[in-house]
């Protein structure tokens, strides 16, 4: 069996050129299989343009990551399409596609790809169809549960598909996207003269309920969820199904030591010593991991949150 | 001037037997609806069609020549997708006009098994740009795509300019401020997603809390709003509670409005849209028969006169009672374009 490898996502909150670069370079000694980069959530965000993003890229690259460009996950204009083309072109440096028109540019280019998790394959006949259209790497939907996954992949094995699996095994939840910008509503500004002011909430804005229950997270065009989804405690499980990786969403603070927990968790798999991880430190908000368990995605680690059924 | 175009068709919702047969009566040129089961995207207890009604359903619309689209627009789970395609095989021989898909691995089993049967692709597709759009019409001869009510009408445009498949719009009904296809909102409240079980912010996981001075909204325990005596309140769907954001409590995500293009209706013409759709397969059959009857006057009086088309007084006031919150908007259509 493969060993399971450590992947980290694109940054999905809005942080300045500077901050960027500097995550990125210490992200280079982190112990990670591959690199996720790239605006990946709002088409106004450009700190770093699409050039930046490939130069950038190519450097981490040539420090010996494998480093992928992911793809804004809503494409709505023809300058997005324009930036699209201009990411699938860049030669050298793979793509995760999160909408079909990405996979198509890719797939026209006769480029292999990574079918990011908003592509929304449930089930493996979806799954090989995009491997034939050049995914090599797919990412679940983040709803998908355990049993439901192990489905899938059993399929994957019979129908001999040769694609790998990598979970979003830790993070905020990426749960919608909106033409809207939440963000800007929230300070009553239009979205297209929304002043950026992403950037002064580098891991988002939280959204509580009207009694005080941290429950959402508003970021710009995207909603995620206020817990901190961690698979910390099924890493086992995970890699006994045959996952290749999974990936850390970066956050504003800490996320070195995020990696390295997961790290030290996943090379205790193969030992036999005991080992007790806790990185509930690391995150800001409650540790979630209901979606893996077929409950809702809200419920903390060991939780039942079922009202009903 | 361009050449007239022909206008939209008119595809109205049917969750019944009586609301199909009110839309039909009341000008819809097509009706669309679902089966009793987690395949599609209304799967409301006592909504939709078994194969009785739906054969009823499709001889009355078939003989006052109309047409009849089945949602199979849920995304197929895991191992076991037997379910999906049986809806799929249920839909060809049934004699529907279009089955309407959203999982791409569906749109392969049906045009491989039924070559001449007629697919669009979804709203729950998420197909927001013409590439998406034109993948699937390669890969399975998709003949229209209905999009997601994120858009400006700019963007409509260049859709319909670069590509050979036939677009669907919104109209009326309750607005979706999420992209269709990409929200999980409901699954992260309750386990259940429009995506996974057809559903948003389904009844089963809603109580009302009555206090002695507030009425609580809950889904599955979370506090999705609160009403003071004499407020109106309304469904909890989770997107359209009011939530609290650095000490503000508001509608922090979205209103509880409804979408109506009406006054846009010559502008829907002008640039090529093929068909209108309205929303509301969960509603009454009363409620159906409502806005087919006052958008089919519409349609016909901006297609009759473009140039001197306006909104009637009437039909704003017969859609405004039946709108969501009593608000009604244009959406994302009107943003204006940059």
């Amino acid at each position: 069996m493969n060993t399971l490898q450590l992947t980290l996502g694109p940054v999905l909150f809005y942080w300045s050129r500077d901050d960027i670069l500097r995550f990125y370079s210490e992200a280079a000694d982190w112990p990670l299989e591959t690199i996720y980069l790239g605006e990946a959530v709002c088409s106004r965000r450009q700190q770093l343009r699409g050039q930046d993003w490939i130069a950038l890229g190519k450097e981490l690259a040539e420090s010996g990551r494998h480093v992928v460009l992911s793809s804004l996950a809503l494409i709505e204009s023809e300058s997005d399409l324009r930036r699209l083309r201009k990411l699938v072109e860049n030669g050298e440096l793979q793509l995760e596609a999160n909408d079909l028109g990405a996979a198509r540019l890719a797939q026209q280019q006769g480029r292999p790809f990574v079918a990011g998790h908003h592509l929304n394959i449930y089930n493996a006949d979806t799954l090989a169809l995009l491997q034939s259209l050049g995914a090599r790497r797919w990412i679940p939907p983040v709803e998908m549960d355990r049993d439901t996954l192990a489905a899938v992949l059993q399929q994957v094995s019979d129908k001999g598909l040769n694609i790998e699996t990598e979970l979003f095994a830790w993070g905020r939840l990426p749960l919608a996207l909106s033409a809207r910008c939440f963000t800007a509503r929230h300070y009553n500004l239009s979205k297209d003269d929304c002043q950026f002011r992403c950037l002064e909430h580098p891991d988002g804005l939280r959204l509580n309920t009207r009694e005080q229950q941290a429950f959402l997270t508003i970021n710009g065009i995207q909603t995620m969820s206020d817990g901190c989804h961690s698979l910390l405690p099924h890493l086992a499980d995970i890699a006994a199904m045959g996952v290749r990786a999974v990936r850390i969403s970066p956050q504003w603070q800490h996320t070195e030591r995020v990696v390295a927990g997961y790290q030290q968790a996943i090379q205790a798999l193969n030992s036999p010593l005991h080992t007790d991880i806790d990185l509930a430190p690391y995150a800001d908000s409650r540790l979630v991991d209901g979606y893996w368990r077929g409950e809702a995605g809200i419920a903390a680690i060991g939780e039942a949150h079922h009202a009903h059924s | 001037m361009p050449a007239t175009r022909p206008l939209p068709e008119l595809v109205c919702p049917a969750g019944s037997l009586p609301a199909l047969k009110a839309a039909v009566d009341n000008g819809a040129d097509t009706v669309y609806l679902g089966l009793k089961n987690d395949t599609n995207a209304r799967n409301f207890a006592g909504l939709n069609f078994d194969d009785r009604t739906a054969r009823e359903g499709i001889r009355y619309a078939h003989q006052h020549e109309r047409k009849v689209l089945l949602a199979i627009n849920t995304y197929a789970q895991g191992g076991d997708i037997s379910r999906w395609h049986r809806a799929i095989d249920e839909g060809a021989d049934l004699g529907v006009d279009a089955i309407i898909l959203a999982d791409i691995g569906l749109m392969e089993y049906a045009r491989r098994r039924y070559p001449e049967l007629r697919l669009h692709m979804s709203v729950q597709s998420s197909a927001t740009n013409y590439e998406a759009i034109n993948l699937a019409q390669e890969l399975f001869d998709i003949r229209r795509a209905v999009l997601p009510r994120v858009l400006t009408l700019d963007q409509v445009k260049q859709v319909i300019d670069h590509t050979r498949v036939e677009i669907e719009v919104f109209g009326f009904g309750s607005l979706c401020v999420m992209v269709e296809g990409r929200c999980l909102l409901s699954s992260y409240a309750t386990g259940e997603s429009p995506n996974s079980h057809g559903v948003c912010s389904p009844a089963k996981f809603v109580r009302w809390e009555h206090g002695s001075q507030a009425l609580g909204a809950r889904l599955n325990g979370i506090l999705i709003d609160e009403y003071q005596q004499g407020e109106p309140a309304g469904y909890p769907t989770l997107c359209k509670g009011r939530f609290e954001v650095e000490g503000d409590t508001y509608y922090a995500l979205e209103e509880p409005t409804s979408l109506n293009v009406m006054a846009m209706l010559p502008q829907i013409i002008d640039i090529g849209v093929a068909a209108i759709k309205v929303e509301g397969r969960q509603r009454s059959p009363a409620y159906v028969a409502q806005v087919t009857r006052t958008l089919r006057e519409a349609l016909d009086a901006a297609g009759r006169e473009p140039q001197r088309f306006s909104v009637k007084p009437g039909w704003t006031q017969a859609l405004s009672k039946l709108a969501e919150g009593q608000q009604q908007t244009l959406g994302a259509y009107n943003r204006p374009w940059k």
